[in-house]
This record gives C-alpha cells, structure tokens and sequence, in this order.
C-alpha cells in the first residue's frame, strides 16, 4: 500500500507553469461551446433545433452572448454591499478553475526531453483537495446572495447552503469506497489502480450515490433550488447581470465539468480504454474529454427530463436515502478490503 | 333496479399510495421512463419549422390576403363595379369606384369596370364575406400571410396590386396532411 505522503513527480517550476495556462486556456476555449453544446441539445430533447442561427451551427452563439454581457452597464443594488458583491463571482470562478487543476488528462509523458504529467498538479491528497475548494466555492454563492441585499438572491443562498453541505457528506463518503480500494488519495494513483477493472464495477453503488450528489453539489437541475427561475427569479445571482454574471454561469459550467472529471477519474478509469487497449500517450486527454462529454451528456438529459424537487423532497432525499446508503456502502467496502 | 351508466364509462385506475421502500423504487422506475420519453424526442428530431426558410403549409380554404381575378381568355377583368363587396364588409375596408365600360376602353367584361379598388388591409378582418357577396367570383381569398409593412398607408392594396399574381407562392397543404 503506497503512503498518502508520496506525490507523482515534480516537475520544473516553468513546465508547471505553461501546464496551468495550456489548462486555463483549454477549459475557457471548452466552457462557450459547452453552453452552446448543452442548449443544443435540450433543445433536441424538447423537439426543436435550439440556437442554429449565429455561425455555423450556432457556434458563434457564445461570442454574440458574451459581447453582449460585456457591454452591459456594470449595475448594483443600493442595497448591495460593494466589495462583497463585487468578490463573490470571484470566489465561484477561482475555485472551480483551481479544483479542475486536479483532473489528470493523461499519465506522464516525455515532451522534448521533459517528464511532464498531464495534469495540473498532482497532490497526494486529491479528492480532499476538491472537496476543500467546493467548500470554499459555496462561499461565492452565500456572499452573492447575501451581499446582493435582495430577499430572492437571500432565499437562493440560504437553499444553497443548507444543500451543499448535505449533499457534500454524501458525495464524499461515496468516494471514501474508491480511496479505500485503491489505498491511494492521488488521483493519478487511483487511475493507475484501476488497470484490471474500473471502478464503476466494484464501487457501483459508490458511482450512483456520487452521480446524484453531484448534481446537488454542481446545482443543476433537478436539485437546482439555489437558482429555481420559477420561485426565486434567478437564486443567487438575481442581481447580476454583464460579466459577473457571466462568471457566475461559466463557474457553473466549470464545476460540471469537475464533477465530470473527478467521476471519469474516480470510477470510470481516467484515460484507461477497456480490453488492453493501450494507445499512445497523446489520446490520452482526448479519452478523458470524451468520457467526460459523457457525463455532461447525461447532466444535460437529466436536466431535460426531471422537473425540479421541492425543498423538503430534497432534504429528505438527502439525508435519508443518500447518505444512509453511502454509509453502508463504505462499511461494505471496509469490510471487504479487510477480509 | 340499479342505475346502468352504460358502456362507454372508462374505471379510472390510480396508483398505489406514496410509500417508503416502494415509492423510492417507483419514483426510479418512472425516472427511467422520462428519460426514455426525452430520449426518444432526440430520435423523433425536431419538429420546429424554421419560418422565414420553410413556410407552414395552409389549407386550400385558408383566408388570406385577396386576390381580383381576369378572365383567362380575354383578359378582361371579372370586376364590374357594382360595390356589393363593400356594402356586404363589416369592417369596411373596402373602397369601390365605378366607371363605365367604353368601346376605346374596355377594362371588364360587364356594363361597368371598378376604376378604383382598394382595400385597408390594416382594417380587414379576413372574414371572407367579399368573396361571398361577389356575383362573379371577382374577388377571392388567397393563401398568402406575410402582409406585414412598415407604414400604414402600405397595407391599403390598390387593384394592381390585387390583380397581380403574389411573388412567392405558400405552400398548399397535400392532402390529408
């Protein structure tokens, strides 16, 4: 069993830092066509085309919003608190472009005589990492919530916290399975565990309860009360418009994508293909992208399917069924890693 | 003797109550099937028409803008003049002004020829009733929708541009469509 201490490799100092912005400069090319992509194909789930009009395809749709939201006048409630209503799309922003550092695209590989990992950093205590930046990200909802001074934005913020931590314990406990198995808490560490079999096998029940917390934790539909346009206009970021707004919607966006990330890593092993297939090192990161359109493909179904839970539904769908269900699954887990 | 409701009353039949255990797994169960009905909007593709490029089809009997008509062979217009179209109009959008037919100028094939036809397409209800009061199949509802303008003085339609045949064609619906 390999000690949590022991970290992948170090690379030079340069070399880390052209990864964070071949990584930064990815993830922002990937998030519009995201949107595009999820507008599309909602659009396809409800019996029509969705935007087709801007570009080809659409394509051009994201730049058209974003040149618009970026000439809007930079507005603020009387009631708002400046400096705090000005951070919080910070917040929301860094901690998701932080946690995605965490995915590793692909193993080490050698480019022009360097060693370099495919990955922003590879921390001996990954998922904890994560889990430490979402909770730190809660704090751009509570803060644009609370510092908006608007009672919708209050009520959103409010429905956030108390969702996210709930739905947080369960989500974690159901990695705690996979850490186990794998005897690891890096990340590369536990794609490199899953050679014979991925981990969506062994720790199934694991992979549900982390795919249903996941959708509380990224708050989309149908756990999306933080921002349920129909009661609360918009939650959270009610009074936000121009490019805090947009920050808060590509943190959203961004956080899907972790969420997907840490799934494709933790259960679906990372840029391991099935049946020993071992392609060369390039593929890698397109067969990470690729699972992880998965996920995001099934976010967006989910999100097209299932009207949204009233509160109670939520809370109790929480606590008395995920996370009773997580914990019994971490006992089992235990038991058979011992025995 | 009990009262007989007839054949034709359908037994409404509800699902058990809301349970633990159960209803869990019959909130899964239905679960699966929303996203088998969504899926199978993907596979079904989208019905939208997209509109400036592909126009919904009408019905023959669509009432659209108005169209006077000639007679093929002669060339001759049907219009004689005679203002029933207005007077039977409740919106009375309709302005009729007659002239009399002469051997120099002969425009219709009656005693008289609508030297001025117009009608205020902004106050035309399309109720059809012109088209119906007409004695000699003059004037009829056409198919087309697209009457738009910017100005109102543009949508008052003189006989010219009544008699003339409409750029673009809307498309008929086939039959049984």
């Amino acid at each position: 069993m390999t000690p949590f201490g022991i970290v992948g490799y170090y690379e030079l100092w340069w070399v880390a830092i052209l990864k964070a912005l071949v990584i930064f400069g990815l993830a922002f090319a990937i998030l519009p066509l995201l949107t595009v992509y999820e507008r599309k194909l909602l659009g396809r789930f409800q019996g029509r085309y969705g935007p087709n009009r801007v570009g080809p395809y659409g394509l051009m749709q994201p730049l058209a919003e974003i040149l618009k939201f970026a000439t809007k006048e930079g507005f603020r409630p009387t009631t708002s608190v400046a400096y705090m209503f000005r951070l919080a799309p910070v917040i929301a922003i860094l901690t998701a472009v932080g946690a995605l550092a965490l995915i590793p695209f692909g193993d080490v590989q050698h480019i022009f005589g360097e060693r370099v990992g495919l990955y922003g950093i590879d921390v001996s205590v990954g998922p904890l990492y994560v889990f430490a930046l979402a909770g730190i990200s809660f704090y751009g909802i509570m803060l644009g919530g609370w510092a908006s001074g608007s009672k919708y934005s209050f009520l959103g913020a409010m429905r956030g916290a108390a969702q996210l931590i709930s739905y947080e314990v369960s989500q974690g406990l159901a990695l705690v399975g996979v850490v186990m198995t794998a005897g690891t808490l890096s990340l590369t560490g536990i794609v490199h565990a899953q050679l014979g079999m991925w981990y969506v096998v062994p720790q199934f029940v694991g992979f549900l309860i982390f795919i249903a917390a996941s959708f509380a934790e990224t708050n989309r539909p149908p756990f999306d009360l933080v921002e349920a346009e129909t009661e609360l206009v918009a939650g959270y970021f009610t009074e936000y418009g121009g490019t805090p707004f947009v920050a808060y919607l590509f943190a959203e966006y961004m956080n899907m994508m972790v969420v997907s990330g840490i799934a494709v890593t933790m259960f679906l092993g990372g840029w391991l293909l099935p049946f020993g297939i071992h392609p060369p090192g390039w593929v890698d990161p397109i067969v990470v992208f690729a699972k992880m359109m998965i996920f995001i493909t099934f976010f967006i179904w989910i999100r097209a399917t299932l009207p949204r839970l009233r509160y109670d539904q939520l809370m109790s769908f929480g606590w008395k069924v995920l996370l009773p269900l997580a914990t019994l699954n971490v006992l089992v887990t235990a038991i058979l890693v011992v025995s | 003797m009990s009262y007989n409701p007839g054949e034709d009353v359908i037994e409404v039949v509800r699902g058990p109550a809301p349970g633990a255990a159960a209803g869990a797994y019959r909130a899964f169960g239905e679960t699966l099937r929303g996203l088998k009905t969504t899926f199978a909007r993907i596979v079904e593709g989208p019905t939208t028409i997209q509109y400036p490029e592909e126009k919904t089809p009408v019905y023959p009997r669509f009432r659209g803008r108005h169209k006077l008509h000639r007679f093929e062979d002669t060339g001759l217009e049907k219009c004689v003049g005679c203002s029933l179209c207005a007077a039977a109009c409740p919106a009375d959008c309709i302005r009729v002004v007659a002239a009399e037919n002469t051997p120099v100028n002969r425009v219709s094939a009656g005693e008289r020829y609508a030297a001025v036809y117009e009608i205020n397409l902004s106050r035309c209800i399309f109720c059809g009733y012109c088209e119906v009061a007409c004695p000699f199949d003059a004037i009829t509802m056409g198919h087309d929708y697209e009457m738009s303008d910017y100005t109102r003085s543009d949508l008052i339609f003189t006989k010219e541009m009544l008699l003339a045949e409409p750029i673009e064609r809307t498309p008929l619906r086939s039959e049984g469509e």
